[in-house]
Protein backbone atom coordinates (compact mmCIF):
# COMPACT_ATOMS: atom_id res chain seq x y z
CA UNK A 1 0.00 0.00 0.00
CA UNK A 2 2.97 2.34 0.60
CA UNK A 3 6.35 1.83 -0.73
CA UNK A 4 9.06 4.32 0.25
CA UNK A 5 13.01 3.92 -0.81
CA UNK A 6 15.96 5.55 -0.77
CA UNK A 7 13.99 8.74 0.29
CA UNK A 8 15.94 11.50 1.23
CA UNK A 9 14.67 14.99 2.57
CA UNK A 10 16.56 18.38 2.74
CA UNK A 11 15.84 21.80 4.36
CA UNK A 12 19.00 24.01 2.58
CA UNK A 13 21.75 22.82 4.19
CA UNK A 14 19.73 20.23 6.74
CA UNK A 15 19.24 16.77 5.77
CA UNK A 16 16.08 15.64 7.88
CA UNK A 17 15.77 12.31 5.93
CA UNK A 18 18.60 10.15 5.40
CA UNK A 19 17.59 7.47 2.66
CA UNK A 20 14.52 5.79 4.56
CA UNK A 21 13.68 2.25 2.82
CA UNK A 22 9.68 1.74 4.55
CA UNK A 23 6.73 0.10 3.26
CA UNK A 24 3.05 -0.63 5.06
CA UNK A 25 1.00 -4.00 3.19
CA UNK A 26 -2.73 -3.22 3.25
CA UNK A 27 -4.65 -3.70 6.35
CA UNK A 28 -1.38 -2.68 8.54
CA UNK A 29 -1.24 -0.61 11.50
CA UNK A 30 2.23 0.91 11.81
CA UNK A 31 3.19 2.79 14.12
CA UNK A 32 6.20 5.37 13.30
CA UNK A 33 8.28 6.31 16.90
CA UNK A 34 11.21 8.56 17.47
CA UNK A 35 12.60 11.37 19.28
CA UNK A 36 11.51 15.14 18.54
CA UNK A 37 13.71 16.51 15.06
CA UNK A 38 13.85 12.61 14.66
CA UNK A 39 12.08 13.52 11.02
CA UNK A 40 8.63 11.77 11.47
CA UNK A 41 6.20 14.75 11.00
CA UNK A 42 8.12 15.89 7.35
CA UNK A 43 8.38 11.91 6.30
CA UNK A 44 4.71 11.75 6.69
CA UNK A 45 4.25 15.33 4.73
CA UNK A 46 5.96 13.67 2.26
CA UNK A 47 3.80 11.20 2.03
CA UNK A 48 0.45 12.77 2.45
CA UNK A 49 2.01 14.90 -0.60
CA UNK A 50 2.50 18.08 1.67
CA UNK A 51 5.89 18.29 1.13
CA UNK A 52 8.14 17.10 -1.91
CA UNK A 53 11.42 14.44 -1.52
CA UNK A 54 14.60 15.64 -2.22
CA UNK A 55 15.53 12.79 -3.56
CA UNK A 56 14.09 8.52 -3.61
CA UNK A 57 10.75 7.15 -4.68
CA UNK A 58 7.49 7.21 -3.07
CA UNK A 59 4.10 5.17 -3.80
CA UNK A 60 0.81 5.53 -1.88
CA UNK A 61 -1.65 3.52 -3.02
CA UNK A 62 -0.63 2.26 -6.17
CA UNK A 63 0.46 6.24 -7.76
CA UNK A 64 3.91 7.56 -7.19
CA UNK A 65 4.73 11.10 -5.65
CA UNK A 66 4.55 13.79 -6.65
CA UNK A 67 3.55 13.11 -10.30
CA UNK A 68 -0.04 11.79 -9.32
CA UNK A 69 -0.35 13.84 -6.16
CA UNK A 70 -3.94 14.39 -6.69
CA UNK A 71 -5.21 10.69 -7.05
CA UNK A 72 -2.81 9.90 -4.04
CA UNK A 73 -4.69 12.91 -1.81
CA UNK A 74 -8.34 10.86 -2.90
CA UNK A 75 -6.85 7.71 -1.17
CA UNK A 76 -5.53 9.48 2.08
CA UNK A 77 -6.76 10.99 4.86
CA UNK A 78 -4.84 12.83 7.08
CA UNK A 79 -5.12 14.08 10.98
CA UNK A 80 -2.26 15.81 12.87
CA UNK A 81 -2.15 17.50 16.12
CA UNK A 82 -4.00 20.73 14.56
CA UNK A 83 -7.54 19.69 13.59
CA UNK A 84 -7.23 21.93 10.31
CA UNK A 85 -11.13 22.50 10.91
CA UNK A 86 -12.67 26.19 10.80
CA UNK A 87 -13.26 27.40 14.23
CA UNK A 88 -15.91 29.67 12.83
CA UNK A 89 -18.08 26.61 10.86
CA UNK A 90 -20.31 24.35 13.20
CA UNK A 91 -18.78 20.62 12.61
CA UNK A 92 -21.91 20.02 10.05
CA UNK A 93 -20.40 22.80 7.64
CA UNK A 94 -17.03 21.65 8.19
CA UNK A 95 -17.38 18.46 6.51
CA UNK A 96 -19.45 19.64 4.00
CA UNK A 97 -17.30 21.85 2.97
CA UNK A 98 -14.42 19.18 3.46
CA UNK A 99 -16.86 16.80 1.40
CA UNK A 100 -17.00 18.88 -1.45
CA UNK A 101 -13.69 19.22 -1.95
CA UNK A 102 -13.66 15.58 -1.90
CA UNK A 103 -16.17 15.49 -4.40
CA UNK A 104 -18.86 13.49 -2.43
CA UNK A 105 -22.15 13.82 -3.78
CA UNK A 106 -24.17 12.50 -0.78
CA UNK A 107 -22.40 14.13 1.32
CA UNK A 108 -25.72 14.61 3.79
CA UNK A 109 -26.19 11.17 4.65
CA UNK A 110 -22.08 10.68 4.97
CA UNK A 111 -22.16 13.10 7.07
CA UNK A 112 -24.52 12.13 9.91
CA UNK A 113 -22.75 8.66 9.24
CA UNK A 114 -19.15 10.46 10.15
CA UNK A 115 -20.40 12.29 13.23
CA UNK A 116 -22.30 9.20 14.87
CA UNK A 117 -18.76 7.44 14.41
CA UNK A 118 -16.90 10.20 16.05
CA UNK A 119 -19.63 10.88 19.07
CA UNK A 120 -20.71 14.54 17.84
CA UNK A 121 -24.01 13.82 15.76
CA UNK A 122 -25.80 16.18 19.15
CA UNK A 123 -22.99 19.19 18.26
CA UNK A 124 -23.33 19.08 14.92
CA UNK A 125 -25.35 22.45 14.71
CA UNK A 126 -22.47 24.29 16.82
CA UNK A 127 -19.57 25.73 16.05
CA UNK A 128 -16.36 24.18 16.51
CA UNK A 129 -14.56 27.03 18.07
CA UNK A 130 -17.32 25.93 20.91
CA UNK A 131 -15.86 22.42 21.43
CA UNK A 132 -13.45 21.26 23.64
CA UNK A 133 -9.93 20.23 22.22
CA UNK A 134 -10.53 16.17 22.64
CA UNK A 135 -13.81 16.74 20.35
CA UNK A 136 -12.04 18.89 17.98
CA UNK A 137 -9.57 15.64 17.36
CA UNK A 138 -12.62 13.72 17.18
CA UNK A 139 -14.33 15.63 14.39
CA UNK A 140 -10.83 15.97 12.79
CA UNK A 141 -10.71 12.17 12.43
CA UNK A 142 -14.28 12.19 11.16
CA UNK A 143 -12.91 14.79 8.83
CA UNK A 144 -10.25 12.66 7.56
CA UNK A 145 -12.05 9.70 6.97
CA UNK A 146 -15.15 11.78 4.75
CA UNK A 147 -14.28 10.65 1.65
CA UNK A 148 -13.57 7.11 3.03
CA UNK A 149 -9.24 6.44 2.43
CA UNK A 150 -7.61 3.63 1.75
CA UNK A 151 -4.84 4.75 3.88
CA UNK A 152 -4.73 7.21 7.03
CA UNK A 153 -1.71 8.96 8.44
CA UNK A 154 -1.79 10.04 12.17
CA UNK A 155 0.49 12.93 13.24
CA UNK A 156 1.15 12.60 16.67
CA UNK A 157 -2.88 12.73 17.00
CA UNK A 158 -2.67 12.97 21.23
CA UNK A 159 -0.87 15.98 21.30
CA UNK A 160 -2.37 18.40 24.26
CA UNK A 161 -5.18 15.72 24.87
CA UNK A 162 -5.91 15.46 28.35
CA UNK A 163 -6.57 11.15 29.87
CA UNK A 164 -10.40 11.26 29.07
CA UNK A 165 -9.87 12.91 25.49
CA UNK A 166 -7.26 10.23 25.07
CA UNK A 167 -9.15 7.10 25.66
CA UNK A 168 -12.04 8.73 23.87
CA UNK A 169 -9.81 9.29 20.99
CA UNK A 170 -8.96 5.91 21.22
CA UNK A 171 -12.08 4.51 21.10
CA UNK A 172 -12.47 6.52 17.37
CA UNK A 173 -9.26 5.06 16.40
CA UNK A 174 -10.21 1.31 16.64
CA UNK A 175 -13.46 1.88 15.26
CA UNK A 176 -11.91 3.97 12.16
CA UNK A 177 -9.03 1.18 11.98
CA UNK A 178 -11.42 -1.69 12.24
CA UNK A 179 -12.59 -1.50 8.71
CA UNK A 180 -9.05 -2.90 7.24
CA UNK A 181 -7.66 0.60 6.75
CA UNK A 182 -4.11 1.22 6.02
CA UNK A 183 -2.76 3.59 8.75
CA UNK A 184 0.59 5.30 9.67
CA UNK A 185 0.62 6.83 13.07
CA UNK A 186 3.84 8.93 14.62
CA UNK A 187 3.50 9.35 18.58
CA UNK A 188 5.61 9.70 21.71
CA UNK A 189 2.64 7.50 23.71
CA UNK A 190 4.58 4.16 23.53
CA UNK A 191 1.85 2.95 25.39
CA UNK A 192 -1.43 3.71 22.80
CA UNK A 193 1.09 3.11 19.86
CA UNK A 194 1.58 -0.50 21.95
CA UNK A 195 -1.98 -1.06 21.80
CA UNK A 196 -3.18 0.11 18.55
CA UNK A 197 -0.56 -0.92 16.18
CA UNK A 198 0.63 -4.30 14.65
CA UNK A 199 3.60 -2.94 13.50
CA UNK A 200 6.90 -0.44 14.88
CA UNK A 201 9.00 1.62 13.26
CA UNK A 202 12.19 3.66 15.00
CA UNK A 203 12.61 6.46 12.88
CA UNK A 204 16.31 8.34 14.51
CA UNK A 205 18.24 10.87 13.13
CA UNK A 206 16.26 10.40 10.06
CA UNK A 207 16.89 6.64 9.27
CA UNK A 208 14.75 3.98 10.16
CA UNK A 209 16.96 2.24 12.76
CA UNK A 210 14.79 -0.73 13.67
CA UNK A 211 11.15 -2.32 12.82
CA UNK A 212 9.46 -4.97 14.84
CA UNK A 213 6.26 -6.80 14.39
CA UNK A 214 3.61 -7.26 17.57
CA UNK A 215 4.47 -10.74 17.62
CA UNK A 216 7.88 -10.06 17.69
CA UNK A 217 7.03 -7.96 20.65
CA UNK A 218 5.78 -10.28 22.80
CA UNK A 219 9.28 -11.48 24.03
CA UNK A 220 10.24 -7.80 25.19
CA UNK A 221 8.00 -4.69 25.72
CA UNK A 222 7.89 -1.71 23.24
CA UNK A 223 9.95 0.31 25.79
CA UNK A 224 12.76 -1.92 25.78
CA UNK A 225 12.80 -2.34 22.20
CA UNK A 226 12.60 1.33 21.61
CA UNK A 227 15.30 2.27 24.37
CA UNK A 228 17.41 -0.82 22.01
CA UNK A 229 16.86 0.94 19.12
CA UNK A 230 18.03 4.66 20.22
CA UNK A 231 21.19 2.81 21.67
CA UNK A 232 21.66 1.38 18.52
CA UNK B 1 -17.27 -3.16 29.49
CA UNK B 2 -14.04 -4.67 31.11
CA UNK B 3 -10.74 -2.22 30.70
CA UNK B 4 -7.34 -3.20 31.40
CA UNK B 5 -4.02 -1.38 32.71
CA UNK B 6 -0.97 -1.63 31.44
CA UNK B 7 2.68 -0.23 32.93
CA UNK B 8 4.99 1.02 30.31
CA UNK B 9 8.13 2.21 32.11
CA UNK B 10 6.61 3.51 35.32
CA UNK B 11 3.11 4.70 34.04
CA UNK B 12 -0.02 2.70 34.44
CA UNK B 13 -2.60 2.99 31.38
CA UNK B 14 -5.52 2.21 31.02
CA UNK B 15 -5.80 0.70 27.40
CA UNK B 16 -8.00 -1.65 25.93
CA UNK B 17 -11.04 -0.03 27.67
CA UNK B 18 -14.47 0.82 25.92
CA UNK B 19 -13.92 -1.59 22.97
CA UNK B 20 -15.33 0.43 19.68
CA UNK B 21 -17.99 -1.72 18.68
CA UNK B 22 -16.65 -2.12 15.20
CA UNK B 23 -18.68 0.44 13.83
CA UNK B 24 -19.15 0.08 9.75
CA UNK B 25 -20.47 2.12 7.09
CA UNK B 26 -23.93 0.79 6.04
CA UNK B 27 -24.08 0.72 2.40
CA UNK B 28 -25.61 3.61 1.85
CA UNK B 29 -23.34 5.50 3.46
CA UNK B 30 -20.89 4.97 1.83
CA UNK B 31 -19.89 8.46 -0.44
CA UNK B 32 -20.23 8.96 -4.03
CA UNK B 33 -17.83 10.36 -6.08
CA UNK B 34 -17.89 12.61 -8.61
CA UNK B 35 -15.88 11.28 -11.62
CA UNK B 36 -13.19 13.89 -10.38
CA UNK B 37 -13.66 17.18 -8.30
CA UNK B 38 -14.12 19.86 -10.45
CA UNK B 39 -12.34 22.77 -10.53
CA UNK B 40 -14.98 25.18 -10.71
CA UNK B 41 -16.99 23.20 -7.36
CA UNK B 42 -13.99 23.19 -5.47
CA UNK B 43 -13.20 26.66 -5.63
CA UNK B 44 -16.65 27.67 -5.34
CA UNK B 45 -16.96 25.45 -1.74
CA UNK B 46 -14.08 27.64 -0.56
CA UNK B 47 -15.45 30.88 -1.54
CA UNK B 48 -18.70 29.84 0.40
CA UNK B 49 -16.54 28.66 3.06
CA UNK B 50 -14.72 31.77 3.34
CA UNK B 51 -18.34 34.04 3.36
CA UNK B 52 -19.64 31.71 5.74
CA UNK B 53 -16.82 32.40 8.16
CA UNK B 54 -16.29 35.57 7.60
CA UNK B 55 -19.73 37.10 8.22
CA UNK B 56 -19.96 35.27 11.26
CA UNK B 57 -17.08 36.11 13.01
CA UNK B 58 -16.62 39.66 10.66
CA UNK B 59 -13.00 39.93 11.99
CA UNK B 60 -11.66 40.37 8.44
CA UNK B 61 -14.04 43.05 7.51
CA UNK B 62 -14.37 45.14 10.61
CA UNK B 63 -10.87 45.45 10.39
CA UNK B 64 -10.79 46.54 6.50
CA UNK B 65 -13.41 48.57 7.18
CA UNK B 66 -12.14 50.79 10.28
CA UNK B 67 -8.88 51.46 8.83
CA UNK B 68 -10.51 52.49 5.50
CA UNK B 69 -12.62 54.74 7.02
CA UNK B 70 -9.99 56.25 9.49
CA UNK B 71 -7.41 56.76 6.43
CA UNK B 72 -10.31 58.81 4.89
CA UNK B 73 -11.15 60.66 8.19
CA UNK B 74 -6.83 61.46 8.64
CA UNK B 75 -6.63 62.54 5.02
CA UNK B 76 -9.89 64.95 4.90
CA UNK B 77 -8.36 66.78 7.86
CA UNK B 78 -4.78 66.52 6.45
CA UNK B 79 -5.75 68.02 3.16
CA UNK B 80 -7.48 70.85 4.52
CA UNK B 81 -7.44 72.56 0.75
CA UNK B 82 -10.10 74.27 -1.15
CA UNK B 83 -12.04 72.17 -3.38
CA UNK B 84 -10.62 72.05 -6.57
CA UNK B 85 -7.11 70.54 -4.91
CA UNK B 86 -9.21 67.96 -2.82
CA UNK B 87 -10.71 66.71 -6.36
CA UNK B 88 -7.46 66.27 -7.68
CA UNK B 89 -6.26 64.38 -5.00
CA UNK B 90 -9.30 62.11 -5.23
CA UNK B 91 -7.50 58.72 -6.73
CA UNK B 92 -4.90 59.03 -4.56
CA UNK B 93 -6.64 58.91 -1.44
CA UNK B 94 -9.07 56.48 -2.55
CA UNK B 95 -6.39 53.84 -4.30
CA UNK B 96 -4.15 55.11 -0.99
CA UNK B 97 -6.45 53.71 1.24
CA UNK B 98 -7.82 50.43 -0.75
CA UNK B 99 -4.00 49.43 -1.11
CA UNK B 100 -3.59 49.25 2.42
CA UNK B 101 -7.09 47.84 3.78
CA UNK B 102 -6.49 45.21 0.92
CA UNK B 103 -2.98 44.06 2.63
CA UNK B 104 -4.61 44.19 6.04
CA UNK B 105 -7.56 41.83 4.22
CA UNK B 106 -5.18 39.30 2.25
CA UNK B 107 -3.02 38.82 5.63
CA UNK B 108 -5.78 37.97 7.76
CA UNK B 109 -7.42 36.17 5.06
CA UNK B 110 -4.09 33.47 4.43
CA UNK B 111 -3.21 33.39 8.49
CA UNK B 112 -6.25 31.97 8.95
CA UNK B 113 -6.11 29.01 6.71
CA UNK B 114 -2.36 28.69 8.56
CA UNK B 115 -2.67 29.19 12.05
CA UNK B 116 -5.31 25.71 12.41
CA UNK B 117 -3.55 24.52 9.61
CA UNK B 118 -6.39 24.71 6.76
CA UNK B 119 -4.02 25.14 4.73
CA UNK B 120 -2.91 21.77 4.57
CA UNK B 121 -6.70 20.40 5.21
CA UNK B 122 -6.94 22.64 1.50
CA UNK B 123 -3.98 21.07 0.24
CA UNK B 124 -4.84 18.07 0.60
CA UNK B 125 -8.38 17.62 -0.80
CA UNK B 126 -8.22 15.88 -4.34
CA UNK B 127 -8.26 18.97 -6.58
CA UNK B 128 -6.05 21.14 -9.00
CA UNK B 129 -4.23 23.27 -6.20
CA UNK B 130 -4.74 26.21 -8.49
CA UNK B 131 -8.29 25.93 -7.56
CA UNK B 132 -7.25 26.70 -3.91
CA UNK B 133 -5.95 30.25 -5.23
CA UNK B 134 -9.16 31.61 -7.36
CA UNK B 135 -11.52 30.06 -4.39
CA UNK B 136 -9.14 32.62 -2.25
CA UNK B 137 -8.93 35.42 -4.64
CA UNK B 138 -12.79 35.72 -5.35
CA UNK B 139 -13.50 35.75 -1.45
CA UNK B 140 -10.74 38.06 -0.94
CA UNK B 141 -11.88 40.55 -3.93
CA UNK B 142 -15.63 39.86 -2.30
CA UNK B 143 -14.30 41.14 0.56
CA UNK B 144 -12.20 44.51 -1.20
CA UNK B 145 -15.63 45.02 -2.83
CA UNK B 146 -17.57 45.26 -0.06
CA UNK B 147 -15.24 47.59 1.71
CA UNK B 148 -14.85 49.72 -1.70
CA UNK B 149 -18.87 49.61 -1.47
CA UNK B 150 -18.81 51.38 1.95
CA UNK B 151 -16.04 53.69 1.92
CA UNK B 152 -16.81 55.32 -1.75
CA UNK B 153 -20.41 56.64 -0.38
CA UNK B 154 -18.70 57.77 2.88
CA UNK B 155 -15.89 59.64 0.50
CA UNK B 156 -18.25 61.13 -1.45
CA UNK B 157 -20.02 63.03 1.69
CA UNK B 158 -16.64 63.97 3.14
CA UNK B 159 -14.83 65.22 -0.18
CA UNK B 160 -18.37 66.53 -1.90
CA UNK B 161 -17.44 64.05 -4.54
CA UNK B 162 -20.26 62.76 -6.45
CA UNK B 163 -18.36 61.62 -9.54
CA UNK B 164 -16.99 58.56 -8.20
CA UNK B 165 -20.34 57.03 -8.77
CA UNK B 166 -19.91 57.50 -12.55
CA UNK B 167 -19.83 53.64 -14.30
CA UNK B 168 -16.46 53.88 -15.82
CA UNK B 169 -14.91 55.13 -12.65
CA UNK B 170 -16.14 52.34 -10.54
CA UNK B 171 -14.84 49.82 -13.83
CA UNK B 172 -11.59 51.45 -13.04
CA UNK B 173 -11.68 49.66 -9.51
CA UNK B 174 -13.10 47.10 -10.29
CA UNK B 175 -10.00 46.15 -12.86
CA UNK B 176 -7.58 47.53 -10.41
CA UNK B 177 -9.28 45.58 -7.36
CA UNK B 178 -8.89 42.61 -9.48
CA UNK B 179 -5.56 43.02 -10.15
CA UNK B 180 -4.19 43.56 -7.00
CA UNK B 181 -6.16 40.97 -5.59
CA UNK B 182 -4.58 38.38 -7.93
CA UNK B 183 -0.80 39.53 -6.81
CA UNK B 184 -1.69 39.82 -3.08
CA UNK B 185 -3.33 36.32 -2.80
CA UNK B 186 -0.46 34.86 -4.85
CA UNK B 187 1.85 36.94 -2.72
CA UNK B 188 0.31 36.13 1.10
CA UNK B 189 0.22 32.71 0.10
CA UNK B 190 4.38 33.10 0.28
CA UNK B 191 4.23 35.29 2.99
CA UNK B 192 2.08 32.98 5.28
CA UNK B 193 5.01 30.35 5.72
CA UNK B 194 7.50 32.80 7.27
CA UNK B 195 7.50 34.23 10.91
CA UNK B 196 7.36 37.84 9.88
CA UNK B 197 4.50 37.43 7.41
CA UNK B 198 2.47 40.70 8.76
CA UNK B 199 5.95 42.75 7.72
CA UNK B 200 6.82 40.12 4.49
CA UNK B 201 3.54 41.11 2.80
CA UNK B 202 3.73 44.67 2.32
CA UNK B 203 7.60 44.72 1.42
CA UNK B 204 7.03 41.90 -1.50
CA UNK B 205 3.25 43.27 -2.09
CA UNK B 206 3.76 47.04 -3.13
CA UNK B 207 6.56 47.29 -5.23
CA UNK B 208 5.36 44.39 -7.30
CA UNK B 209 1.93 45.95 -7.47
CA UNK B 210 3.36 49.51 -8.47
CA UNK B 211 2.16 48.80 -12.14
CA UNK B 212 -1.53 48.00 -10.91
CA UNK B 213 -1.81 50.94 -8.49
CA UNK B 214 0.15 53.47 -11.00
CA UNK B 215 -2.57 52.63 -13.90
CA UNK B 216 -5.74 52.92 -11.62
CA UNK B 217 -4.73 56.16 -9.99
CA UNK B 218 -3.97 57.30 -13.82
CA UNK B 219 -7.24 55.72 -15.06
CA UNK B 220 -9.53 57.11 -12.18
CA UNK B 221 -7.94 60.47 -12.28
CA UNK B 222 -8.16 61.01 -15.70
CA UNK B 223 -12.12 59.76 -15.64
CA UNK B 224 -12.12 62.42 -12.89
CA UNK B 225 -10.21 64.94 -14.89
CA UNK B 226 -12.57 64.86 -17.59
CA UNK B 227 -10.40 62.89 -19.84
CA UNK B 228 -10.80 61.66 -23.06
CA UNK B 229 -11.39 58.21 -23.61
CA UNK B 230 -8.07 57.97 -25.57
CA UNK B 231 -6.04 59.73 -23.07
CA UNK B 232 -7.10 56.70 -20.18
CA UNK B 233 -6.62 54.37 -22.93
CA UNK B 234 -3.02 53.42 -22.12
CA UNK B 235 -3.33 52.79 -18.36
CA UNK B 236 -6.49 50.79 -18.89
CA UNK B 237 -4.83 48.43 -21.22
CA UNK B 238 -2.11 48.29 -18.68
CA UNK B 239 -4.52 47.23 -15.95
CA UNK B 240 -6.22 44.75 -18.09
CA UNK B 241 -2.81 43.30 -19.33
CA UNK B 242 -1.73 43.29 -15.85
CA UNK B 243 -4.48 41.57 -14.40
CA UNK B 244 -4.60 38.68 -17.39
CA UNK B 245 -0.57 37.83 -16.45
CA UNK B 246 -0.89 38.09 -12.87
CA UNK B 247 -3.69 35.47 -13.02
CA UNK B 248 -2.10 33.31 -15.21
CA UNK B 249 1.09 32.92 -13.29
CA UNK B 250 -0.61 32.69 -10.19
CA UNK B 251 -2.41 29.73 -11.82
CA UNK B 252 0.62 28.29 -13.17
CA UNK B 253 2.85 28.83 -9.84
CA UNK B 254 0.46 28.82 -6.71
CA UNK B 255 1.35 24.59 -6.48
CA UNK B 256 4.89 25.16 -6.54
CA UNK B 257 4.34 28.44 -3.95
CA UNK B 258 2.40 26.00 -1.02
CA UNK B 259 4.78 22.87 -1.42
CA UNK B 260 7.52 23.04 0.54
Amino acid sequence: MIEVKKLVKRFGLKTILRGVDFSVEPGEFVALLGPNGSGKTTFLRILASLSRASMGSVNVAGYSLPNESAQVRAKLGVVTHMPLLYPDLTAEENLQFYARMYGITNHQSRITQVLEMVGLEYRRKDLVRTFSRGMQQRLAIGRAVIHDPEVILFDEPYTGLDQDASEMLDDVLRTVTATGRTVVMTSHDLARAEDLATRFDILSRGVITATATQKELKKTNLLTFYKQAMVE
Amino acid sequence: MATKSKMIGNRKLKVGGRKSSAFRFPPSAAPRFLAKPTFFKATMAIVQKDLAAEFRSRELLSAMLVFSMLVILIFNFALELDIKVRQSVTAGVLWTTFAFAGTLGLNRSMAVEKDRGCLDGLLLAPVDRSAIFFGKAISNLAFMLIVEAIVLPLYALLYNEVRIFQPAFLGVILLGSIGYIAVGTLLSAMSVQTRTRDVLLPILLFPVAIPVLLASVKASGGLLNNATFAEILTPLNLLIVYDVIFIAVAFMVFDFVVEE
